[in-house]
């Protein structure tokens, strides 16, 4: 039972810190990288596929640096306190973790070695119009010689990914992954756009395109789909966690140098209390998401599921707590897109919705309300 | 970082547990599960069963019985004492005086009151707030002024819980008027039994009779059993409620009503969405403050607390209120039910008054609001 970081998961932080947090430190340097395409500054990915970053959560043999889930935590969560747009999530964590579950051993070296080095960006196409969150493709069809056809929706960095994993609903039932790179890719139809946090997306509409299976052909592969996703969510909940961090510091230091009625703001208790209330809702956050992080390490798939759920109903809900107050006590400033607080809860709203918000959560652990008496944090190690 | 406990923690875990289960009887534990008021004998023999096995008091000084642990075998213990049923040792002696007279008190005081203290041979009670000294304890008027060898005192305390078994009452009076007003104030120890001192029920809105105002006519008390030095008990006073704060999140206890009420409640859960749904969240909510709980004790290795620490008694409380409005939901109808006709009926029939009872958590030791300004003042610094 330990909560604390080891000597070199902390210089992981401040290697990170000083790299990415330094990038940002200036809110109109984040500003300037969402402002053009492809909505990230691609010098700053290289470099941190210099760093080993990319590669953190793949093995050796894939190109990658082998680490384990605090490590990916700890860069989700320092990408979150500054809002760096850059495709880790994504790209990294959701897109390249699919690669290393399901992908043969010579296209985990292929794909996963090329996203390491930051030779090429990967997204996953996999959401699609009008369905809710889930684990499964309906609408994007796969034919028996793995040609692709129908729309996906909100492909995080869908325009720029040199490499989609596509899922598909297979003829013979069930999910498949392919991927869809070179020639093929440049054949798919991919409308680019913003979301609310000036991050990307992309519209991407697949016609007959050639495909390659990831891993074995013709095989379901929903269960590693949804292990990724929860894996995923966790991740998400650290940068989401950054996030509140930044929001409530930045909530603090304004109550105490803003001034009304010829006083600071941290004069009114009306406004102090409602910053406790913020600051009991990162630490309960805080908490969960730790423990979540130490439960994808123990490495059991049913509590990896129950844990994601768990973190992200407590992230939705503290989210928009945080969220929602730190522009109240800031004022008119916070609505505004030249001030950052604003946009940092733009940020939590879209990563709320990624897979799944609170509501969604709330109906997986139904499911399995019944099914325990009571929960022991402590028995899933 | 590691989830789970060290092999020896672990073991620890499973000794109490085995102790908790097997060692302190089984009607106590059945009277806490059913959720129904103690009677003394059964705090007492409880807290004895307790003391055997060097349970009661692990975090005193290990000269007077503490046990030298970590903060994490010490929330170990508490969460398994919670889960198995067992009342928490008095907190009038375990976690109020017993630590004061063991840092403050003269070497005849600790050895007259401490193994008492530990084994619930004296039954303590609170004497602090006074009709107009609720949160703002300094303003406290009740006066003792010497007279020869004894302290002869004169006022009334109010919201002494349990003050009907008390044996001894530590009282917090004013011994100088002339100075500013946390200066005057000193520490003694009275016992019930003195010639003058008179205990009036209070009785709540919950029908019991739980807190009781405590009156001093003139009451004589030898000077001896002041604790430390005149004008000194401002200081034991916030000792004592600082250590009050600690284990103040009824982490386990609020599971075990809630995983009650999932097993009562199943067939109303059944056909309930909305309520199946405010459970799941109310679980997820336990567990965020228990992990938090435990991200403190793991951290507080001899240190300072971990500022985190500040949100358990706010959270802990509001939470052990929701779940016993949750449980007041489940009842429904059954709140305006006789109680007869099995033992559900009749939990469901005592929701109400324990609903009520528990107002009670957001208000005592330092109220809600008071933690929320010791967190925007001490740890956001606003």
């Amino acid at each position: 039972m330990d909560f604390s970081y080891d000597d070199e998961q902390t210089a992981l932080r401040d290697a990170t810190r000083g790299l990415v947090g330094k990038a940002y430190a200036d809110w109109e340097s984040r500003r300037r990288a969402v402002a053009d395409d492809p909505g990230f500054d691609e010098k700053l990915w290289t470099q941190m596929a210099e760093m080993g970053l990319l590669g953190l959560p793949f093995s050796e043999d894939d190109g990658g640096v082998g680490a384990g889930p605090v490590e990916v935590a700890i860069v989700c969560r320092e990408l979150g306190r500054v809002l760096a747009p850059e495709p880790y999530l994504g790209s990294v964590v959701y897109a390249g973790g699919l690669v290393a579950a399901v992908g043969t051993p010579e296209q985990r070296q292929e794909v996963l070695g090329g996203l390491a080095s930051g030779e090429s960006v990967l997204a996953f196409a996999h959401d699609e119009p009008g369905r809710r969150t889930s684990a499964s493709a309906h609408d994007v069809t796969a034919s028996a010689e793995g040609a692709l056809t129908g729309t996906k929706e909100g492909v995080l960095h869908g325009a720029r990914a040199d490499v989609l994993v596509v899922s598909a609903a297979l003829e013979g039932g069930g999910t498949g992954l392919f991927l869809v790179s070179g020639d093929a890719l440049a054949g798919v139809q991919r409308e680019g756009y913003s979301l609310p946090d000036g991050g990307r997306a992309a519209r991407v509409t697949f016609d007959g395109t050639a495909a390659t299976p990831l891993g074995e052909a013709g095989a379901d592969v929903t269960s590693s789909i949804a292990r990724v996703q929860d894996l995923t969510r966790i991740m998400a909940a650290n940068e989401a966690l950054g996030v509140m961090q930044t929001q409530l510091a930045a909530t603090v230091g304004y109550l105490k140098s803003r001034k009304q009625f010829g006083v600071t703001l941290n004069t009114f208790q009306a406004l102090t209390f409602r910053a406790a209330d913020m600051y009991t809702s990162q630490e309960l956050t805080h908490s969960l998401v730790d423990w979540a992080t130490m439960v994808v390490e123990a490495g059991d798939p049913d509590a990896l599921a129950d844990a994601a759920a768990r973190v992200s109903l407590q992230v939705s809900r503290a989210g928009r707590h945080i969220g929602q107050e730190t522009i109240q006590l800031h004022g008119g400033i916070g609505v505004t897109a030249e001030y950052n607080v604003g946009t940092f809860t733009s940020h939590l709203t879209v990563l709320d919705h990624l897979l799944g918000d609170g509501g969604h959560q709330l109906r997986a652990l139904d499911q399995r309300l019944t099914s325990y008496a009571a929960i022991d944090p402590l028995d899933v190690a | 970082m590691q989830l789970a406990l060290s092999e020896e923690d672990q073991k620890f875990r499973e000794e109490v547990r085995t102790y908790f289960t097997t060692e302190v009887p089984q009607d106590i534990r059945t009277a806490v599960e059913e959720g129904r008021e103690l009677s003394k004998d059964q705090i007492v023999e409880s807290m004895r069963a307790l003391n055997r096995g060097g349970l009661a008091v692990p975090h005193w000084p290990e000269e007077w019985g503490g046990r030298g642990w970590s903060e994490l075998r010490r929330h170990i213990w508490h969460e398994e004492m919670q889960a198995a049923c067992v009342p928490v040792p008095l907190a009038f002696n375990a976690s109020m005086i017993g630590p004061v007279i063991a840092q403050f008190g003269s070497q005849e005081q600790k050895e007259r009151f401490l193994p008492a203290t530990a084994n619930c041979d004296i039954f303590w009670s609170q004497g602090f707030s006074e009709p107009d000294a609720g949160s703002d304890l300094a303003s406290l008027r009740t006066t003792a002024v010497l007279d020869g060898d004894d302290y002869v005192v004169n006022g009334q305390k109010t919201w002494t819980t349990l003050g009907q078994y008390g044996d001894w009452i530590f009282t917090l009076v004013r011994t100088n008027p002339d100075v500013k007003k946390q200066a005057g104030i000193s520490m003694l120890l009275i016992d019930m039994r003195s010639e003058g001192l008179e205990v009036r029920p209070i009785e709540l809105i919950d029908g019991g009779h739980e807190v009781n105002e405590v009156w001093f006519d003139n009451v004589r008390v030898p000077a001896e059993n002041m604790v430390g030095e005149p004008g000194s008990g401002w200081t034991q006073a916030k000792f004592l409620l600082g250590n009050e704060r600690v284990g103040v999140a009824p982490v386990g206890a609020t599971k075990r009503v809630l995983a009650r009420a999932k097993e009562i409640g199943a067939e109303v859960l059944a056909d309930d969405p909305l309520l199946r749904a405010r459970v799941a969240e109310l679980e997820n909510e336990l567990l965020a403050l228990e992990l938090t709980a435990l991200r403190v004790a793991a951290h507080s290795a001899g240190g300072e607390p971990h500022p985190a620490s500040s949100v358990l008694k706010l959270r802990g409380t509001e939470l052990q209120q929701a779940v016993s409005e949750l449980v007041v939901d489940l009842a429904g109808p059954a709140v305006l039910g006789s109680g007869d006709g099995g033992d559900d009926l009749d939990w469901y029939r005592r929701s109400t008054p324990i609903y009520l009872n528990l107002r009670k958590a957001s208000i005592y030791g330092g109220s809600n609001e008071v933690q929320r300004q010791i967190i925007s003042r001490g740890i956001l610094g606003l």
